[in-house]
This record gives structure tokens, sequence and C-alpha cells, in this order.
């Protein structure tokens, strides 16, 4: 995870070449294969695509927008998500039905459908993407944090913030929200994978950033048209990627959520 | 001998070293006696008969010893061997009715199994011995009531369906452990009455294990008293709860409340079970006696004979003590 | 269950209406459906033609009113592209998709449960651990990558199975499928295994999970003291307790698998519902968009349906009313 990190930040500096300036690229380097395969050269080490651009370099700058938008994703998905969870779960009532079968009703779908779907009327770009994400992402939020505020509220220490009156915006940030934030910690982690799942996969079909930025996923689209002309090399890379940052966020996942798991203890 | 326990040993190994739960224990069962195995939670007592019943699982392990049940070595049986024999030679009750059953079975379904494995009965006649054994365990209106879930029960009811599980195949042995615990006191009367009633009916042996003293002394014909994985104290039922003569088996009657004597205050058991990891080097209840000796502390006790024929110990102190005892 | 039934009608015709209006607003408000029906440098008569032909000069109720009567008598629309009935073009390929949807989820069904209960039962074991750590990289990989991966290994490279198209149909039980000839089944193959490998991750994480609590449950040990053998013990008494959330996630995975299926089918060009949905969106076909999400709705409460019934004889516990 760390290495992936460290490659999206400072890698740029070590790539041979920016892909998003055109002078750098010549069409003469096009259609190299990795450096291994016959016909393959350095400083090309993962080949170069039916432009010319260097794969390796379009995969660190791709990463960095498919980590932003993860990122990012989760922030807006979350804060929303979050926020709603913690309104239902601790003032009940009609607002918590009104949240919760909206919730429901969202749930009974599946989640890439909705995001392909709203991209579908939205225009390309990474802040529509963001929105997409945020709608698609607040449920499971919502859900989680309604869940254990119920059982948080019950307790003595938050009820004694009622009798000393404290305001109930204080009670919910000071009491509350710090004895639900590892499940929103263990949730978001698993979420960051999901989001740059979804987004990549939101790009393939060309619903997702636009060809100025692109992402892992567009990377792979782009491959994909010149996969039958035996050009692996240009979607294969870009993916492995994906599947190396998701499978290390996801095993953190997992980590975390045994570490705080009280069931299986 | 029905049943001979020969210096079990099963310990559990775990990150922080390993458990001895039950630690060089051996006793016998004869046909149609009753023992019942006295002990405070975590002395080894479930344990004991999760061995024989050879259902130890990870991370423990029978490190030691010998089970033989009418005659067979059981710690030498397969798994497989051992399922022939789990079920239908030694059954078990288990302590939680609530949740022994499987949920989503019926009763007559898991009365059935029983019968489906351990006998070679049709299937009409399954059902008829279903409506039997649901008879002879005090169920009210059998027949309805075999296509029941567990839910629909009540405990006191599902314990007896467990009962009635645990006899389907005429077991020449039931391992009861903590059959009542769960149970309102007025119910555990009750059903101790009929446990009580179907074995002696059956001739089958039981072992009764409990941490209620009241419960072992309307029982059992033998009681076993264990202590931090160890047997203290053995013997006849009357001998031990009339003459208790080991320092723990003297706690354990005078903690409970007699309604005909006139005192204040309960005897308690001073301080507490010893942490299984780092047992005390002599007397595993060295820290807590009353009697406690220098030798206590140093050397572990081996038995001998308390008062009475039969009667054994595990203390160094003790014999004189059965008369009030001097407090050292 | 007559007040359950009502209720779950109550739900249905909710989730409709507020996915109907969503889909009229969504339609209305983004995309100008006339760049596609009149030329480029159309005059405003033939402009003014168009909107009146499509009824876009109407406010915007009016519409929608419209758009319900319409869609409630199934009608919406010829699309753009084909001009024809755009419920009827979801209806001629909803087969194809439902193909390689069953398919994807038998193999996950049968590979996946098994290999859970397994692992559950054995947490501590090599081939569980091997089988987790597969189980992380199922659900970390893009669908469409492995897609693309098979096509290069399969299709490019050994040459050995179709990696386009539906391939030959013939007929079973009146229905014109896959299912009957073996080149239907080639080409069935890829597309499924793709869809099905996230899927079967999903599945068997959870039923590990459930196995790992239920095999802690006290009528475990009790059916083990009754002498039960192993296997029985683990798929009969702990399988049948682990699958009830088991089954709402293959409910709600098969309406995942559904949504998947939209890149599956067009990465193999599967002439399938969802490379239709992914046509109309590039080509701006709001007739078939919207058929398809009222579709896709109408579908997911009616697997919720089901899903409920398949508790009710899974768990006795559960009473629907």
């Amino acid at each position: 995870m760390l290495i992936v990190l460290l490659v999206a930040l400072f890698g740029p500096c070590f790539t041979v070449q920016n892909p998003y300036n055109l002078s750098a690229i010549s069409l003469s380097d096009a259609y190299k294969p990795p450096f291994w395969v016959e016909g393959g050269e350095l400083p090309f080490v993962l080949g170069t695509d039916q432009q010319g651009r260097d794969i390796l370099s379009a995969i660190v700058y791709g990463s960095r927008v498919s980590l932003v938008i993860g990122f990012l994703g989760v922030i807006f998905a979350g804060g929303i998500g979050v926020a709603l969870g913690l309104i239902a779960g601790y003032f009940g009532g009609k607002t918590d039905a009104l949240i919760m079968r909206l919730a429901d009703v969202q749930l009974s779908f599946p989640t890439m459908l909705i995001a392909l779907l709203l991209m579908s009327f939205f225009e390309q770009g990474v802040s529509n993407i963001l929105i997409a994400l945020a709608v698609v992402g607040w449920v499971r939020y919502a859900r989680t944090v309604r869940g254990e505020v119920l059982v948080v509220k019950k307790k003595e220490y938050v009820e004694a913030t009622k009798v000393i009156g404290l305001p109930n915006r204080q009670t919910l940030v000071k009491h509350v929200l710090p004895n639900v934030l590892t499940s929103i910690i263990v949730l978001s982690t698993i979420q960051i994978g999901n989001f740059i799942l979804t987004e990549a996969t939101l790009s393939f079909l060309g619903l997702g950033v636009p060809i100025t930025r692109p992402s892992l996923g567009m990377l792979c689209s782009n491959g994909f048209k010149v996969l039958y002309s035996g050009l692996w090399w240009v979607s294969i890379f870009p993916g492995l990627y994906i599947m190396l940052i998701v499978f290390g966020i996801n095993l953190l996942g997992d980590f975390l959520r045994d570490e705080f798991n009280p069931r299986l203890k | 001998m029905l049943l001979e326990v020969r210096n079990l040993k099963t310990f559990f190994h775990t990150f922080r070293g390993t458990v001895r739960a039950v630690d060089d224990v051996s006793f016998t069962i004869a046909k149609g006696e009753i023992l019942g195995i006295v002990g405070e939670s975590g002395c080894g007592k479930s344990v004991t008969g999760f061995s024989i019943m050879g259902l130890i699982e990870e991370p423990g392990k029978v490190a030691g010893g010998e089970i033989l049940f009418d005659g067979r070595r059981l710690l030498d049986l397969s798994d497989n061997q051992m399922n022939e024999i789990r079920g239908k030679e030694i059954s078990m009750i288990f302590q939680d009715p609530m949740t022994s059953l499987n949920p989503v079975y019926t009763i007559g379904e898991q009365i059935e199994e029983m019968l489906t494995l351990h006998s070679s009965l049709s299937p009409r006649e399954r059902r008829k011995r279903c409506v039997e054994l649901l008879r002879s365990v005090g169920i009210p209106n059998p027949e309805g009531r075999l296509n029941d879930y567990p839910h629909h029960f009540s405990g006191g009811m599902r314990q007896r369906v467990i009962i009635a599980i645990a006899l389907a195949a005429e077991p020449k042995l039931i391992v009861a452990d903590e059959p009542t615990t769960a149970l309102d006191v007025t119910i555990q009367a009750q059903i101790l009455k009929l446990m009580k009633a179907l074995v002696r009916e059956r001739n089958c042996s039981m072992m009764l294990i409990t941490h209620d003293l009241a419960v072992v002394s309307e029982m059992a014909d033998r009681i076993i008293v264990m202590y931090c994985g160890q047997i203290v104290e053995e013997g006849r039922a009357r001998d031990v709860i009339e003459n208790p003569s080991h320092p723990y088996t003297q706690g354990l009657i005078g903690s409970i409340p007699k309604l005909n004597e006139d005192k204040s205050r309960l005897e308690t058991i001073h301080g507490i079970v010893p942490n299984m990891f780092e047992l005390p080097e002599g007397c595993n209840f060295s820290p807590r006696c009353r009697f406690c000796r220098e030798i206590c502390f140093g050397v572990k006790p081996d038995f001998r004979l308390a008062n009475t024929e039969g009667h054994l110990i595990r203390c160094h102190s003790a014999c004189g003590v059965s008369e009030g005892g001097n407090e050292v | 269950m007559f007040k359950y039934l009502v209720t779950r009608i109550g739900q249905l015709v909710a989730v409709l209406f507020i996915v109907s209006m969503l889909v009229f607003f969504m339609t209305s408000v983004v995309g100008d459906p006339l760049q596609l029906l009149v030329r480029q440098n159309a005059s405003n008569e033939e402009r003014q033609a168009a909107m009146e032909y499509l009824g876009l000069d109407k406010p915007l109720y009016v519409q929608y009113g419209k758009f319900i009567v319409s869609t409630l008598s199934g009608d919406f629309g010829k699309s753009y592209m084909y001009h024809t009935s755009a419920l009827r073009l979801i209806a001629e390929r909803f087969p194809a998709t439902m193909e390689i949807v069953i398919v994807a989820m038998l193999l996950s069904g049968f590979i996946a449960i098994p290999l859970g209960v397994y692992a559950g039962a054995y947490p501590k074991r090599m081939l569980s651990k091997t089988v987790m750590t597969l189980s992380v990289t199922g659900i970390s990989l893009p669908s469409f990558w492995v897609g693309m991966v098979l096509i290069f290994v399969f299709g490019l490279h050994f040459s050995v199975l179709p990696v386009s198209g539906r391939g030959q149909v013939g007929s079973l039980l009146g229905i014109q499928t896959s299912f009957a000839t073996l080149d239907g089944w080639k080409h069935l193959l890829l597309p499924s295994i793709t869809l099905a490998l996230s899927n079967m991750a999903t599945i068997l994480r959870l039923t590990r999970a459930g196995m790992r609590e239920t095999m802690k449950q006290d009528f475990i040990k009790f059916a083990r003291a009754k002498g039960v053998r192993n296997r029985k013990v683990l798929f009969g008494h702990a399988l049948k307790n682990t699958l009830i959330p088991v089954v709402t996630v293959f409910g709600l995975q098969l309406g995942t698998l559904i949504a998947f299926t939209t890149i599956t089918e067009t990465i193999f060009a599967w002439p399938g519902m969802g490379k239709l949905l992914i046509d109309a969106i590039n080509a701006g076909d709001r007739p078939i968009i919207s058929a398809y999400i009222i579709f896709v709705a109408f579908m997911f409460v009616f697997l919720n349906f089901i899903v409920d019934l398949l508790y009710t004889l899974i768990d006795p516990r559960i009473d629907l009313s």
C-alpha cells in the first residue's frame, strides 16, 4: 500500500515522459512491446501504446487520478453518510424512517448500476464521478453508523450528557462520533477499494473521467481497442496495477475488520 | 466397570502458554451408577466430559491417559469409529437448551436423526419411536409437536427434547453437562427427577457435571470434586456431602445457605481461582486454604483415605480437619 | 401472508414511482434527443416539428403524465436508434443476458459455497488460507480486466474459445437459447466466467464468515455428540443456518450480476440487455434507457420478493406476516 502511495506521489519525477505533454510523445515510438519481449526497448519498460505513450508513465499518472477519486469519493460519501446516519440513529422517529426507507430502496439496486445510470445522464468528468460515487456510497455509511449509534445512545455516558444539558450537536460530535469511528475507518478502507474499481469500470465503459485525464480504467479501455491486434501490454498492465492497489486496500480492510470485530474474539 | 478413565490429561495450547485443563484425572463409572462431578466453572469438569466424547477442539488436545469404555480404548479409535459410539453408546446432554437444538430443523427431525444414524428402524417405526420418546420425557401431545421447531418450545421443554434425543439410541452412558443450570429453579427439580427416573428405568449410567452441590446430592451415587483440573475429593455421595474432608469441599458446602441454621453471613471461600497459566507450585488450593501449612506451598499432595472406605482426598492437612479443624 | 403481499406491492409501487420520477427528470433535463432525429443544419420548422412529434413542446408535468401513462401500458416509445418499441428490444435481448447470468450464478454457487464452508470450518488450514487470499484477489479484480485477459489467453493466444458474439442458438423447450448448441456453450463460457469471478469471491467470503460464527454454536457440538458425520455436520447442520445471509446476498448479487453484464457484454460483444444499454447511453437513446431502468427496477423488486420467500423456507423462525 505504502509503495502504491509513494509511486503516485513521487512517481512522476522518475518517469521517462509526461503522458499529458503531447510534445514529449513521438509516434515513432508507438507499438513497442515491454522491453523483455522481442522488439521492445528501454526506456519503455512496459512498452508503448498506439500513440507512442510509455505505458509505465501512463500508469503512474493514471494511478494518481484513480487514487484521488477513491479518496475524495470516500470523503464525500462518508461525510454525507455519517451525518445522515448520526441524525437517523440519534433522533429516530420520522427522520430516521425517511432516511432508512430511502436507503432500503437504494440498497435493493446494485451500486454499480446506479453509478452507471447516473453517469449516463451526467457529462464525463472527475467532479461528476465524485457526485455519482457519493450518491451510491452514502448508504452503507448511514446504515453502519445508525446501527452503532442506536447502541451507543443507550449508554450511560451519553444519557449523562443530556442530564448536564449539552446541546445535541455537541453530544453527537463529542460523545457519539468517537465511538463509531472504528467502524467508519474499517468501512472507508474497503470503500476506497470499491470506489477505485467502480471508477475504473465506469471509465472503461467511457462514462468516467475525460480522455484528457486518463485514469487506470481509461487506460485499459484504450488498450482494449488494440487488444485484438495483439498489443496486450497496453491494457493488461494498467489493469494489473488496479488489482494490486485494490488488493492491498482490501487486505488492509480485512485486517482492520478482524482486529475490531468483537464477535470473532 | 462401564467407564474407566485413567490418568487423563487434556491440555490447551494457547499463545500465552499451556493450560492443563484436565491434569491426571482418574475415575470409574459402574453400570447403572450416577457419578456427580462438581467444581467451579473452569475447573476442567466439562473438558473431562468432552474428552470422553472425543470432542476436544483446537487448541485443546488429549495429551495422555486412557479412557476405557466397555473394554474399548476410546482414545485409539478413529473419528469414524467414534461416530459409532457417540450418540449410540455414550450420549450427551448440554447446558443450554436454548442453543443446543438446531433452530432450522423440527424436533422430530432432530430426534429421528439419532435413530437414522444408530438404528435400523424403518421410517414408520422411527416416527413411532420419536413419539414414544417425547411422551416418556413428559411432552404433552407428542404426535402434534413432532413437526414443531425448537423456537416453539420453552427452555424446560427444549431440555426435555434434548433428553429424549440423548436417550433415543438407548445409550449405556449419558454425559450430562450442567443440564439444569440454564433453567428456572422450579423446572430444574422436574428435569432432575425425570432424568433420574429415566436413567434408573433403563439401567444406564450417567456422568453428571455440575457446579451445584444440591443437584449432585440429590442425584448422584458417588461424587468427584474437581479443582483446577484435578480431583481433590472422591467418595460416596453421602460421605462427601455429610462429611466433607477436603477444605475446598468444605468451603463449597459451607457456602450453601441453609434454611434451618440461623447465620447472619454465608461462609465463603476467600481468594479467587488461580490463573490457569500460573498454578501454584504446591497444592493448587493452597493460596485459598484456611488450613494451609508450609508443606502445602511446596509439595503437590497425593490421594489419601479419609474417614470412610472409598472416600479419598488430595490434601496434606485434612483428616482431622473434618471434625472442625484447627486453623493455622 | 396477504398483509405481506399488500405491503410488498405497496413497496413496488413506491419504488417504481421514485424511479420513474428520477428517470423522467434526468432524461428531460439532461441530453437533447433532437440531435439524433434532426439534421445538423435543420431549419427551425423542422426542429419544431420534431419536438411536437416527441411531445417536447408541452410543459414538463404534462410530459411526465404522458410518460407515466405510457409506461403503465408498457410503452416507452420507439427507440431513436432502431425505430422499434424500446420494451420489445429489451425483451428480445433479455434471454441472452439471462443465459450468462444463470451460468455465472451456478458457477459461483457450486464452487464458492463449498469452498466457503470449508474455509469457515477450518480457518487455520493451509487450503483455507489459500482460498481466502484468492478471494481477496477476486474482489480486487476489475471484471473488465478479467475479460480482457481471458480474451487474450483463450481467444488470441491459444485460439481455443470464441471471444465475441453469442454463437449459434438452438431451440430448447421452445425458447431460442445458446444452451441448446455446443457452439452456444463455447461462446457462453468466457463471458460467464468473467461475470462469475468477483461474485464467487463475495459469496465465498460471506459463506465463510457465516460458517465461522455458526461453527461456534452449541448445536454444532451437540450434533457431533450425536455421532453425526463431519460432512453432514458441515453441510447439513451448519450450512443451513449460515444460508440465510447468503441467500440475501445471492439475491442482491443477482442484481449486481445484471449490472455487470453491461461490462461483460461490452467486452465480449454479447447481444444482451447490458450492451443495449451502453449503446443506448452512448447514442442518447432515451426510450431504451428509461425502459431499461424501469424493467430492472421491476425485476429487483421481484427478486427481493423471491428472496423473502426463500427465507421462510430456510428459516422457520421467520414469519412473513
